[in-house]
């Protein structure tokens, strides 16, 4: 409920922070304090939260971390109200050239992106084929019982329901990475709704939008015949039953950190640490997953920059252990390398 | 001058001396702190639809009136329309208004004409205003958790045999405009209780005497006569309470769906400005933002006309009542 408050209600935090920012000098007559400011990405919010919290209890700073969305992240980072930043998106190559001291570009964790569903009477074990699941979300296939569906799944009693789509309303790095695995698999749904952290979705009645990865887990739970694509920790915390999909080796898989670990090894980063995985190969691996990444200055105050430097080595070596368990997958061991490699660029 | 009997019956020496240089001075001061507070709020005013438009004259420019019109909102190709959300946002307050306004009066009517001791209307009177109190995304939970379950087998009836109808034309999926016009009447319903409960206490205690010294009826009293000499007051509360419903965006966004249509079926998703502004600001592009300034901009128009509107009326109809120019 807390996150719900606090992630819902951003137009009411941009009220208080302008406030603030009115009343209280401005950022750097903190910075002897040692509080870090970061925004960005919610996706990764609840574990970042549990880093922070145990961090700043174990080296005395403070860590304030508002989880206002990918974008609205970048922008602040962009803009230099942010001693970091975080993205589900990592930045684009115009956005780095808008960062005069440089960016270090840190992949941190990653998560698969699950799809939830509510079937009466079908409360594990959907499986949806590679050809199928695209054309639900581009609005094809509107009955649960469409022969598609239940060819695949002989021993299921799918209901006469329609088929409700539900999905962010808000822009988000979800939509973005969601959209690009299916654009990636289907040439239809490229060639009408694309990619992008907000797309234009089909009009039609059954395809409805929620605010935030809480707010569709909860309109899943409450619409009987409702599917939609969050992030695997919000259904796991929920208990919400998610789909098998079909990867690109034919075979079904479920959402989990094994799968997730299979689908991030067949992930290629660049020298940048940057890389997506559109449609992962190997029998074992999860379809939808993605890295998330920090975002830090090049160049900075070299008080702030250790602290950062600790952060990140905290963060991959023994914040990866909490990552399981909260849904999300640890980082493989070549890309912890990487990241204690990178992370020394933080000066 | 000390004459001491006159001083106590009057001990307000200073009625009658001039008064003295500090109060002249403290009197200047105040009216001058007034008038600035006010210019200050004209301007503040001014600044904001002055910055608002600034910041959405190149979407004017690019969209013109078109804006209107259109029913896009794709970012991947810079194509903004604003039909939807405006559709959307005077349909569900016109529902929340009707449904909400009913409640509202009633309310008030039931506090104040005697159908309950004083200090029981009193408490009643404390319950329905901390309605007001309660936050908007605790209503928009409410709603998924609550109101759309609730509403569901009613909604599925009328789609099922009334489908025929505009309104029901569709089946309810969940999030649309029916919960969310249904929680708007609950969110606005404390506003318009309030204030008519104020027009009613304010109608002299004469008046209703006299109705009733005429032979009139319990209801006809309230009905004939209370209502119609209160119903300045009254309608300025619908007034309000149709301007807070324009303006509610949280529990909007959680409930209203989201879906760029236009649809007259109650139980379809939709969309209204204010929750497009909150889903979409946090995460906009330049052309976007643009797209978003110009819908605040409609938003902003559609409020004042509302309100403008709301006070011509007002006037009419208590010129009407009072029979005053």
């Amino acid at each position: 409920m807390e996150t719900i408050v606090q992630k819902i209600d951003l137009v009411r935090c941009y009220a208080i922070a302008a406030a603030l920012a009115l009343i209280l000098p401005s950022g750097p007559a903190f910075a002897d304090s040692l509080r870090l400011v970061g925004s960005g990405a919610s996706f990764p919010f609840p574990i970042y939260s549990a880093w922070f919290k145990d961090f700043s209890k174990k080296n005395g700073v403070t860590v304030d971390y508002q989880a206002k969305g990918s974008g609205a992240g970048i922008k602040d980072f962009i803009n230099k109200t942010v001693d970091f930043a975080a993205s589900d998106a990592a930045m684009k190559d115009e956005e780095i050239a808008q960062v005069e001291q440089g960016v270090v570009l840190i992949p941190i964790t990653a998560g698969e992106i699950v799809l939830a569903y509510n079937i009466p009477g079908v409360n594990a074990g959907l499986k949806l084929p590679r050809d199928v699941y695209p054309d639900i979300f581009a609005g094809k296939i509107t009955k649960w019982n469409d022969p598609r569906i239940q060819s695949a799944n002989p021993d299921a009693k799918l209901p006469d329901l329609p088929i409700t789509v539900v999905r962010r309303s808000d822009s988000s790095g979800t939509t973005f990475v969601f959209t690009k695995h299916l654009s990636a698999i289907s040439p239809t749904f490229k060639q009408e709704i694309g990619s992008g952290t907000t797309v234009e979705w089909p009009k039609t009645d059954k395809n409805v939008g929620a605010p935030k990865n809480d707010g569709v887990t909860a309109t899943i739970k409450q619409t009987p015949g409702a599917i939609g694509y969050i992030e695997y920790g919000y259904a796991k915390l929920t208990k919400t039953p998610v789909a098998e999909l079909q990867n690109k080796d034919g075979k079904y898989v479920e959402p989990s950190s094994e799968s997730g670990a299979a689908t991030l090894a067949a992930a290629k980063l660049g020298p940048d640490l940057r890389g997506w995985i559109e449609d992962p190969a190997g029998a074992d691996a999860y379809p939808i997953a993605s890295f998330t990444w920090l975002l830090f200055y090049r160049e900075q105050d070299a008080k702030k920059a250790e602290v950062l430097r600790n952060f990140v080595e905290y963060a991959s070596t023994e914040g990866q252990k909490i990552a399981d368990k909260m849904g999300y997958i640890p980082l493989p061991d070549g890309v912890v390398e990487k990241v204690k490699a990178a992370s020394a660029e933080i000066k | 001058m000390a004459n001491h009997s006159f001083m106590l019956a009057a001990p307000a020496s200073t009625l009658s001396q001039a008064p003295t240089a500090g109060e002249v001075s403290s009197d200047r001061f105040f009216r001058a702190l007034a008038a600035v507070a006010a210019v200050f709020i004209l301007l503040l005013v001014a600044y904001v639809v002055w910055k608002i438009g600034g910041r959405a004259a190149p979407a004017i420019q690019r969209f013109h009136i078109g804006f209107l019109t259109s029913s896009d909102w794709n970012v991947q190709t810079e194509k903004f329309g604003a039909l939807p959300a405006i559709w959307g946002t005077l349909y569900s307050s016109l529902i929340a208004l009707i449904v909400g306004g009913f409640f509202g009066l009633m309310v008030a009517i039931f506090l104040t004409q005697d159908f309950l001791p004083k200090k029981l209307a009193f408490v009643f009177r404390l319950i329905v205003e901390m309605l007001a109190a309660i936050p908007s995304v605790v209503f928009g939970l409410w709603g998924i958790f609550v109101v759309i379950p609730f509403i569901r087998p009613a909604a599925d009836w009328l789609n099922a045999h009334l489908g025929w109808l505009p309104f029901f034309s569709s089946s309810l999926s969940g999030p649309g405009l029916l919960p969310a016009a249904i929680v708007l009447a609950i969110m606005i319903l404390p506003t318009i209780a309030a204030i008519s409960q104020d027009a009613l206490n304010s109608v002299p205690y004469r008046t209703k005497e006299a109705a009733y010294g005429m032979g009139a009826t319990h209801w006809e009293v309230i009905l004939r006569v209370m209502v119609p000499t209160a119903a300045g007051g009254i309608f300025s509360a619908m007034v309000l309470g149709f301007g807070r419903a324009l303006g509610e965006t949280m529990a909007l966004a959680m409930l209203i769906g989201n879906s760029n249509q236009v649809s007259l079926s109650l139980f379809a998703p939709a969309e209204t400005l204010a929750a497009l502004l909150a889903s979409h600001f946090p995460e906009a592009g330049e052309v976007e933002l643009q797209a978003l300034m110009y819908a605040a901009l409609v938003l902003l128009a559609i409020t004042l006309i509302v309100n403008v509107a709301g006070i011509g009326l007002l006037t009419l109809t208590q010129r009407r009542i009072t029979g005053k120019a």
